[in-house]
């Protein structure tokens, strides 16, 4: 694949990107936030979110017991009741992909390693290429890239372009997200930006966030993501998802980003082929508040799992 | 446990989310709140104050005459020469600090009752008209004591009795703007609220009872056009303040002229909002939205006419009409609701009327697929392309949510086509260059300009018009001066 950068005609697009007012996005983030959802809707909800998570452990303590006990989660949320649906993914680090695929063999569950030296990028080329064959090889059919946020914020998105499109060959047929950190871009400009280069160089998936950054995911930055993936299927007619991850805990979180999905790219993106959240702790949230519902009442932290 | 037995959607729908209304007391019938209670009034026979959202009664209002005007200006002037008047303005911050706080206190209730009497979004009353309210109180509640430091010399000293006369569009909210300046600066004030939307006004009587504020300091006398006559041309009034309609404005100045009655008014409006190639595009579409649909259109300062530029204008009409498509309009209790009623079925008719001749005059209409209730007054929200300077759709006030877009090719284009209106209230910009904004501020003939915003209300900032917007500021330091003797 030719860096479309190299013709000059992406980079006029990334260049002519309308610019983002932060009180107005900010703004509107928090009209979506006041949505208030209930009853059936959060049953649909709370079902449509947990089968929306790509469940992950990407600590440097992580075992092979620590991520069967994960891939046995994932499978079935809640041991309580049948009923609950899967959750999309199982994210961890390349090393631990071996024994997540064994686990997850014949589950439909996704398989996801971040790769290209993870969470720094750091690395070079080759390294990150090879990160990322050895992870799809391994058993992975996600990929979670982070971008090159040195080369961006120095303005060569050459760099960072072609880095991707060289992730992206690597992946095969593994579907790739590319993560933005956001924190890290520090400016709604440029996360605009960002996400277009992305989405340009072949990303199946743009995401927000490692979870090693602060500020990780807000409403307001997948928000300008999702009128991002919404405007470039509008102009170019292909559809690429959005994963917020980091810093989404709470039913009460997820229901908003629902809600965002919902209002700013459209139905079309409430799928867990199109919206992930990358989290580790939601889903048992997710899971007392489903039960809440079921049942009229909490029945606490020690009747859902802790892995 | 087993089965999960709460039912599932197929796909996102909002299950309803009503705000529960049984936090109001809403009584059967109302007197007029003279001297520090609720009185009969003289001639028996009053009229309805009904729910626009389902046309439900809600209470018997009673109607004030000239004869319970006397009384309530009488009363107003006792409380100004024997209490209020004297008393310190330390003293005078103390009642204005309760007030504001038993308002914040009952804010939700206070938020409930204003949506079934106006018609308007929970949301709104409950993000907006409230929190405004209350920080409207406690902003004047500060400046009691400190009239001195206000730029008007020493001591400056109050007018006396203030005859004021709201709109039903932000009842609670005009109310607060009007009754705050007047308390702090010294004044005593009897104030007529809209015939359509008294029961705030008269919740907030109850609240100057809760907060023992000396009988007579806030008179409020209900009624429709008669009664509000009544308090301006009253010889015992020494100062009016009236938020309307330009047409009774004129009546008013007229009936006040060569009285020695200071005056404030604050009028239509038919601002425009001017959107550059080069805005913040997605945010402008939110601004728009905001600019037109907020409270139904039923705002003065409404951006009713949207200036885009040309280059970007199929773009922007394609984004405000996706955006329009995710509104919700319905119960103004349900927290959801984007859109609530219309408030009152001549306001309905008055809209229905001017969106004809938009249409009979060659302008095209679109409207999002929105369900409209069986009952109660309502109007989907509405935008007319193709509008042209010399359309009605585009010189008169339709208080309702209906925008007229028109583009324009270069900005001193934009600038005359946005002056070319008699009113002259506010106005709005959208670009991501800064010193266009400055030269655009400086250009408009508009008591506000917004910037990269639309429908931003504060406290501590003065909000008035030019030209047939009337005269006057209210808010902040400038807002003083109408309740002063300078």
């Amino acid at each position: 694949m030719t860096s479309l950068l190299a013709s000059g005609e992406a980079l006029a697009r990334l260049r002519g990107l309308p610019g983002v007012d932060q009180v107005g996005l900010e703004q509107r983030a928090a009209g979506l936030a006041t949505r208030s959802i209930k009853t059936t809707a959060k049953a649909w909800g709370i079902d449509t979110a947990i089968s929306m998570v790509d469940l992950t452990t990407l600590e440097g303590a992580d075992t092979p017991g620590k991520v069967r006990s994960l891939c046995v989660k994932a499978t079935r949320p809640d041991t309580s009741d049948p009923s609950c649906p899967k959750v999309a993914a199982v994210c961890v680090y390349p090393s631990m992909v071996a024994t997540a695929a064994d686990q997850l063999a014949g589950t439909g569950i996704h398989l996801a390693s971040v790769a290209t030296a993870f969470p720094s990028g750091q690395a070079p080329m080759e390294v990150k290429v090879a990160d990322t064959e050895a992870a799809v090889a391994a058993g992975a059919d996600e990929i979670d890239m982070v971008i090159n946020r040195g080369a961006f914020l120095s303005g060569r998105f050459d760099v960072v372009f072609d880095e991707i499109v060289a992730v992206k060959r690597a992946c095969g047929e593994a579907h790739l997200k590319v993560i933005l950190e956001t924190g890290e871009l520090a400016t709604y400009d440029n996360v605009r930006t960002a996400s277009w280069l992305a989405m340009y160089a072949g990303a199946d998936f743009i995401k927000t966030s490692t979870g090693k950054v602060s500020p990780a995911a807000t409403l307001p930055v997948t928000l300008l993501m999702l009128q991002a993936v919404a405007d470039f299927r509008d102009e170019t007619g292909r559809q690429v998802g959005v994963k917020p991850a980091g810093g989404i805990r709470t039913t009460k979180d997820a229901m908003r980003y629902l809600v965002t999905v919902n209002e700013v790219a459209g139905p079309d993106w409430l799928s867990p082929d199109w919206f992930r959240f990358g989290a580790s702790s939601l889903l048992n949230d997710l899971l007392m508040q489903r039960q809440k519902l079921a049942s009229g009442r909490y029945s606490g932290p020690d009747y859902v799992t802790v892995d | 446990m087993s089965d999960v037995s709460v039912e599932r959607s197929a796909m996102f729908e909002y299950a309803p989310a009503p705000e529960s209304r049984a936090i109001v007391d809403i009584k059967p019938s109302y007197g007029l709140f003279i001297n520090g209670e609720f009185v009969d009034p003289a001639e028996s026979g009053g009229f309805k104050s009904i729910n626009p959202a389902t046309e439900e009664t809600l209470a018997e209002i009673a109607a004030g005459t000239s004869a319970d005007v006397d009384i309530a200006v009488a009363a107003a002037r006792r409380a100004y020469d024997k209490v209020w008047g004297p008393m310190p303005g330390s003293e005078r911050a103390k009642y204005l600090y309760r007030i504001a706080r038993i308002i914040a206190e009952r804010s939700r209730e206070l938020a409930v009752l204003e949506s079934i009497d106006n018609g308007k979004p929970i949301k709104e009353t409950r993000d907006v008209d409230l929190p405004l309210v209350s920080a409207h109180f406690f902003y004047h509640a500060g400046w009691a004591d400190k009239l001195d430091h206000a730029g008007y010399g020493d001591s400056p000293r109050p007018l006396g009795v203030a005859g004021q006369v709201i709109p039903w569009n932000f009842p609670l909210l005009m109310l607060a703007w009007k009754v705050a300046p007047a308390l702090a600066c010294g004044n005593t004030v009897v104030l007529k609220p809209a015939e359509t939307t008294p029961l705030t006004a008269l919740a907030f009587a109850e609240i100057c009872q809760q907060a023992e504020l000396p009988p007579g300091v806030v008179n409020i006398v209900t009624g429709a056009g008669d009664t509000g006559a009544s308090v301006v041309s009253h010889p015992g009034v020494d100062k009016v303040a009236f938020t309307g309609s330009t047409a009774v404005g004129r009546q008013i100045a007229r009936a006040v002229a060569g009285t020695g009655k200071k005056l404030t008014l604050e009028l239509g409006g038919k601002a425009a909002n001017i959107v550059f190639a080069d805005a913040a595009i997605d945010q402008a579409v939110e601004g728009i939205v905001n600019g037109i649909f907020f409270n139904q259109g039923h705002v003065c300062c409404a951006g009713s006419r949207l200036l885009v530029q040309e280059s970007i204008a199929d773009e922007v009409l394609e984004r405000l009409k996706r955006r329009m498509t995710t509104l919700r309009l319905g119960d103004p209790l349900d927290k959801n609701t984007d859109i609530g009623a219309i408030n009152s079925a001549e306001q309905l008719s008055r809209i229905r009327e001017l969106t004809a001749a938009g249409d009979a005059e060659g302008a095209q209409p679109w409207s999002p697929d929105c369900q409209i209730p069986d009952s109660g007054f309502w109007f989907a929200p509405t935008i007319f392309t193709g509008v042209q300077q010399a359309h009605r759709i585009a010189r008169e006030e339709i208080f309702g949510p209906v925008l007229s877009i028109l583009t324009f090719r270069t900005p001193d284009e934009a600038i005359a086509k946005a002056n070319n209106t008699p009113y002259g209230l506010s106005a709005g910009v959208w670009t991501e260059k800064g010193s266009r904004i400055l030269w655009a501020a400086q250009q408009l003939k508009a008591g506000v300009v917004w910037a990269n915003t639309f429908n931003k209300f504060d406290a501590t900032s003065p909000f008035g018009g030019l030209k047939e917007s009337g005269y006057g500021r209210e808010g902040g330091r400038h807002g003083l001066e109408a309740y002063l003797d300078v």
